[in-house]
């Protein structure tokens, strides 16, 4: 099934992809970020908007 | 840490400081939650502010200022110089010591400050918002407050869990990463914007001297166009060709909501301020005197709904009537310049940059440089017309 893989080791904890999710899938920790699977509806904006491409489409 | 408050504030940065500062000297019992270990760290910022700005809402104080502004340069895709002689001359801040000042100012103020506390949750009663559910040092607490402030910037979700409607659409968010980087020659006067569909789609490059070898060197580019090419790639390329021999000393990654103001900004028990409300200038992406104008406002009417017992979304409601009525209109104005400026082309760019470099300099004003831009764009016409017309 496809998935958001997060690399978190690239992550810089910015939260930009947090306020253009349209279901509120994505949580940031001070230094952890994590998506809900349950809620997320694999519509990539956080893939497209991320400033360092931490975000990756999984098949 | 198991206390009940009047005012709860989430995030302290700049906005969330100022409210909870003038919410305390009102008289509010209040609580400031920030969830990093460290406030003003990290600084995702170009911190580049105009004096006349800043001083509307703070006592400035010299250590805050790395460097005074005297013009700003617009720079073509063709390399054509436009001097702006701005009467709103600025400063490029510290803003380390700057946010970290504004938490103390609070403090100062009576304000309780809990760092590394991850709001995770709000508490209800009646249908209002009541509180908050924190995440403290491997601690879980629920903490009783008559109003939540929620200044969570732009990763904000506490809007979210009250029903606001906060997300950002993709082309609205502008996606940004900034170097602090030093072994750099610049004349430490101007701050300079580089506008280009080449190196920036949908956005500008920023270079900020902090001093005569250290600059804030950044990008932020629409979201539409990011998912061809990240910032990150696109910032690289411009300091390895504008500054070869920089060290990068720092790299942060952000996002600015550049977006229209939201519809509704509170509700029972809630307010939202700064990032979380989408207040930065849609046009420059600026925010810091801005988020701060309006949070004194949310701060002053918090204070005044706890001495009145009454913290409804109608008596909160009295902070975004303020903020409409004071700048609502240059926000809006600022959001369809915006648009317009983005769909001109390089090549829009390059003839209006030669037509105003035939300008005496010392005319160099906003309105000069948008009228000649008008003249060499007559397509744009339309917008830029609606643009002035929406004038405050």
């Amino acid at each position: 099934m496809k998935q958001i893989n997060i690399k978190n080791d690239l992550c810089d904890f910015c939260g930009t992809c947090v306020a253009v999710c349209p279901v509120d899938a994505i949580e940031l920790l001070e230094a952890r970020l994590v998506i809900d699977y349950q809620t997320c509806t694999v519509c990539l904006n956080c893939v497209k908007v991320c400033p360092l491409r931490v975000l990756e489409l999984t098949a | 840490m198991n206390d009940a408050y009047d005012i709860i504030v989430v995030g302290a940065g700049p906005a969330g400081s100022t409210a909870a500062y003038y919410a305390a000297q009102q008289g509010a019992k209040v609580l400031l939650l920030e969830k990093d270990r460290e406030i003003g760290i990290p600084v995702r910022c170009g911190e580049a502010v105009g004096e006349k700005g800043i001083r509307q809402v703070v006592d400035l104080r010299p250590e805050w200022i790395a460097n005074r502004i005297e013009a700003v340069r617009l720079i073509a895709p063709d390399g054509t110089i436009v001097k702006v002689q701005h009467e709103d001359i600025g400063f490029i801040l510290d803003r380390k010591r700057f946010d970290y000042d504004l938490a103390m100012m609070a403090a100062q103020q009576g304000v309780k400050i809990v760092t590394k506390a991850y709001v995770c949750g709000l508490l209800r009663a009646n249908g209002a918002v009541a509180g908050v559910e924190v995440l403290h040092l491997g601690h879980r607490y629920q903490i009783p407050a008559k109003i939540v402030i929620g200044a969570d910037g732009v990763e904000s979700r506490v809007g979210r869990w009250a029903g606001l409607k906060t997300q950002v659409r993709l082309r609205d968010m502008e996606t940004c990463v900034q170097m602090v980087v030093s072994n750099v020659t610049l004349p430490r006067q101007y701050c300079d914007f580089y506008f280009s569909n080449q190196l920036a789609p949908g956005g500008y490059i920023w270079v900020f001297p902090k001093n005569d070898h250290l600059a804030n060197v950044g990008l932020g580019i629409s979201g539409e166009f990011a998912a061809h090419k990240p910032p990150l790639a696109y910032l690289k390329e411009f300091v390895a060709w504008r500054f070869p021999q920089a060290a990068i000393l720092t790299m942060v990654a952000g996002g600015v909501p550049c977006a229209p103001l939201m519809e509704e900004v509170v509700t029972d028990g809630l307010m939202l301020i700064g990032d979380a409300a989408h207040q930065a200038n849609p046009l420059t992406g600026g925010g810091i005197v801005l988020s701060m104008l309006a949070s004194r406002m949310a701060g002053m009417v918090a204070a005044e709904a706890i001495r009145e017992n009454n913290v409804s979304k109608q008596r909160l409601a009295a902070y975004a009537k303020q903020w409409e009525k004071t700048h609502g209109n240059s926000h809006r104005r600022s959001y369809r310049l915006k648009d317009a400026v983005y769909k001109l082309t390089d090549d829009d760019l390059n003839r209006t940059a030669a037509a105003i470099a035939k300008i005496p300099p010392e005319q160099h004003t906003i309105i000069n440089i948008f009228k000649t831009a008008l003249m060499q764009h007559p397509r744009l016409i339309p917008d830029i017309i609606k643009v002035f017309l929406g004038g405050n």
